[in-house]
């Protein structure tokens, strides 16, 4: 620039030129660049990952969840079958602790030099494997947590959506049956509808539901009749606010009819909350589920449930502590990681707590 | 008459409201009449709460109207038809943030008429469509994947306009468009409002509050005060001949941008508040705060009378 422009004195107003060049296309395109586009679940999913407390119940979780499929694959004990010895049943093999080996399969292993699987949790008063029948408990809970919410799920958002959409007498009507529902006491239900179940069901043989038990069928009823109350109410109220949106006001103004309105409109923007009611709404399931086997109205022996297994383990609760100690442990894990990464999912996607 | 698109008769709105116990209708529009031409743009102005947003709304039937009868293109809109009518009448919303849904996509939010109405009949044509009418209101075509809440207000305002005009609609109630922009963004929408209808032919209801704006855009204009239309007029007739008093003190707010004007002219002040729509006075409406008012305004309301142009008043002074 020296050699265009003469040597100006400091004091000079004269403008520098140089320094008002037209802007290059390079330079102009950095104006205009706008960032990724994000959606919603992405954002949402970037501030998750930034919780570490939700990390970790996703990393339990999947632990958890890793185990339960595939480690029955890789044991070669069977949740009902008890320990046998060269094809001989093992007398000798009751309430072993975790690692040890019974007097019967040790002199077997000195005899054939083949190493036994190690009974990982130890075994039960009837000589069964404590880690499969663990392992299959915690399937049954989780099966049972997952199921049960996911029926309270559909009922409670068919049912709360309805209801909050139409308003009125609808929603009064409909809201008086919830207040009716919510007053009936859960547990004289499950215990009246399994002892009606016992007499009017019968399962084919083998199937999943038989090894399961009526008991289990009433509470997947009962899940099903009182427990989306809840979930109906926090939707109702969802769809309260949100149909008062002016782009609900658009949707009808363009001719869109209710049942578009609910399901492009409204669901998909309290979805946020179904999400973490339901992550919410799967360890009170758990939970609901090991406390009616523990108190002997789950799960049909010889399946195992977390619940049924530390019932179980009360009687020697003595001298077999860790048979006590160990679905207590599954369950406050999986409670527990299930609320932390429920918490998580709510500070994620909820815009209200945004910070 | 086959060049009147619109034609509203004695529409009324009446809300229920509770107040002491009893059910009291509250008047949000009462006895509203006025007939909109192909391709014209009447504007529609009064102070909040006088009932604009309702007669907006009313037309649409997205509230139920109390009586009256609202005809397009010579047909009666009833419930069973409005379906096929909204194809033909579409709405703009004041508030750009919440007239959009937060979760689609800007080509989500202007393909919803098309999808509602079927208008395409593959993916390409609809996706074709979309972007055309982005095009017309001046949007990228990189946006369309976009989510509402990325754009600034004029922009969302756009993304409204483009989905009010996916069914190519002939008639658009334009609820307040840009009152919720700034300034300078609202220049650029009228405009754009402005060549869509000589483009397209579109005939506009334009509600608003701000009379300069009005007065740019409209062929002619309604006042409104309480719920009643107190006159109508060219732009231009109503803006230099205001006859009924309400107009007269409204333009006398209306800054104007030379300081000699503005100290010459005298401002009309009203005093006292506008009546509650539940107990609205007798007679004409706006006589509690008239200063002409006499006796009769209290025992019988005026009707719009026609003092030649086609302007219509609706006061019983001369």
């Amino acid at each position: 620039m020296d050699d265009k422009f003469p040597k100006k004195n400091i004091l000079s107003t004269q403008i520098d030129l140089s320094k008002f060049e037209p802007a290059t296309d390079d330079e102009k395109r950095q104006q205009d660049v706008m960032s990724e586009s994000t959606t919603f679940f992405k954002d949402g999913m970037r501030r998750l990952m930034k919780n570490p407390l939700a990390v970790l119940s996703i990393i339990i979780l999947g632990i958890i969840l890793l185990t339960i499929v595939f480690a029955p694959m890789f044991v070669p004990y069977d949740y009902d079958e008890m320990i046998k010895v060269n094809g001989k049943k093992d007398k000798s093999c009751n309430n072993l602790a975790p690692f040890t080996y019974s007097e019967n399969e040790m002199a077997y292993m000195e005899k054939t030099g083949e190493k036994l699987f190690p009974h990982i949790f130890g075994t039960d008063e009837l000589g069964r494997d404590y880690f499969v029948r663990v392992i299959y408990g915690t399937r049954i809970s989780l099966l049972v947590g997952v199921f049960a919410s996911i029926i309270v799920l559909i009922i409670g958002m068919l049912y709360g959506s309805i209801s909050g959409y139409f308003g009125g007498k609808v929603d009064l009507i409909m809201m008086r049956i919830v207040d009716i529902i919510y007053s009936l006491p859960d547990m004289l239900i499950i215990i009246l509808l399994s002892v009606v179940l016992n007499q009017i069901i019968t399962f084919k043989p083998g199937s999943l539901l038989s090894e399961l038990g009526t008991n289990m069928i009433s509470i997947f009823i009962v899940f099903g009749m009182l427990y989306w109350v809840s979930m109906a109410r926090l939707i109702r109220g969802q769809i309260l606010s949100i149909k008062e949106n002016e782009y609900i006001l658009a949707a009808r103004s363009i001719g869109a009819k209710p049942g578009r309105i609910i399901g492009k409109h409204i669901l998909p923007n309290c979805l946020s909350v179904i999400i973490i009611s339901t992550a919410l709404q799967v360890p009170s399931a758990i939970f609901t589920e090991s406390y009616l086997s523990f108190i002997g109205l789950g799960v049909k022996a010889p399946m195992p449930s977390l619940g049924s297994l530390a019932n179980a383990a009360r009687n020697g609760l003595e001298f077999y502590p860790y048979k006590l100690i160990f679905p207590a442990i599954v369950i406050c894990l999986i409670v527990l990681s299930l609320n932390l990464l429920g918490d998580g999912l709510r500070d994620a996607f909820d815009p209200k707590l945004k910070r | 008459m086959s060049d009147i698109l619109l034609e509203v008769k004695n529409l009324k709105q009446y809300f229920p409201v509770r107040s002491n116990g009893k059910k009291v209708p509250l008047k949000a529009v009462d006895d509203v009449s006025f007939t909109i031409n192909k391709g014209e743009t009447l504007g529609l102005v009064g102070e909040s709460g006088c009932g604009k947003t309702t007669v907006g709304r009313s037309i649409l039937q997205l509230y139920k109207p109390t009586a009256g009868e609202v005809y397009f293109d010579g047909e009666l809109v009833t419930d069973k038809n409005i379906n096929q009518m909204r194809k033909k009448m579409q709405m703009v919303f004041q508030d750009p943030y919440s007239s959009l849904d937060p979760r689609m996509t800007v080509e989500d939010i202007i393909g919803e008429p098309l999808d509602v109405h079927k208008l395409y009949s593959n993916k390409k044509e609809r996706r074709e469509k979309i972007l055309e009418l982005m095009n017309y209101v001046g949007l990228n075509a990189e946006h369309a994947t976009r989510y509402a809440h990325e754009f600034s207000g004029g922009q969302r305002q756009r993304i409204g306009i483009a989905r009010a005009l996916a069914v190519d609609p002939q008639f658009i109630v334009c609820d307040e468009p840009v009152s919720a922009l700034d300034v300078s963004i609202q220049a650029q929408v009228i405009n754009m409002f402005e060549d869509l209808q000589k483009k397209l032919g579109v005939a506009y209801l334009f509600i608003a509050h701000d009379l300069l704006v009005v007065h740019h855009i409209s062929k002619r204009i309604a006042v409104m005060y309480l719920g009643k239309i107190v006159e109508i007029a060219e732009a231009d007739d109503l803006n230099e001949n205001p006859q009924h008093p309400y107009t007269q003190s409204l333009l006398s707010a209306v800054p104007i941008p030379d300081p000699d004007i503005t100290r010459s002219r005298k401002r009309i002040i009203l005093e006292g508040d506008v009546p509650s729509p539940l107990n609205t006075p007798s007679g004409c409406a706006f006589r509690t705060r008239c200063k002409y008012a006499t006796e009769k305004c209290a025992m019988e309301c005026p009707s719009l009378t026609d003092r030649g142009n086609g302007h219509f008043v609706a006061c019983w002074n001369k």
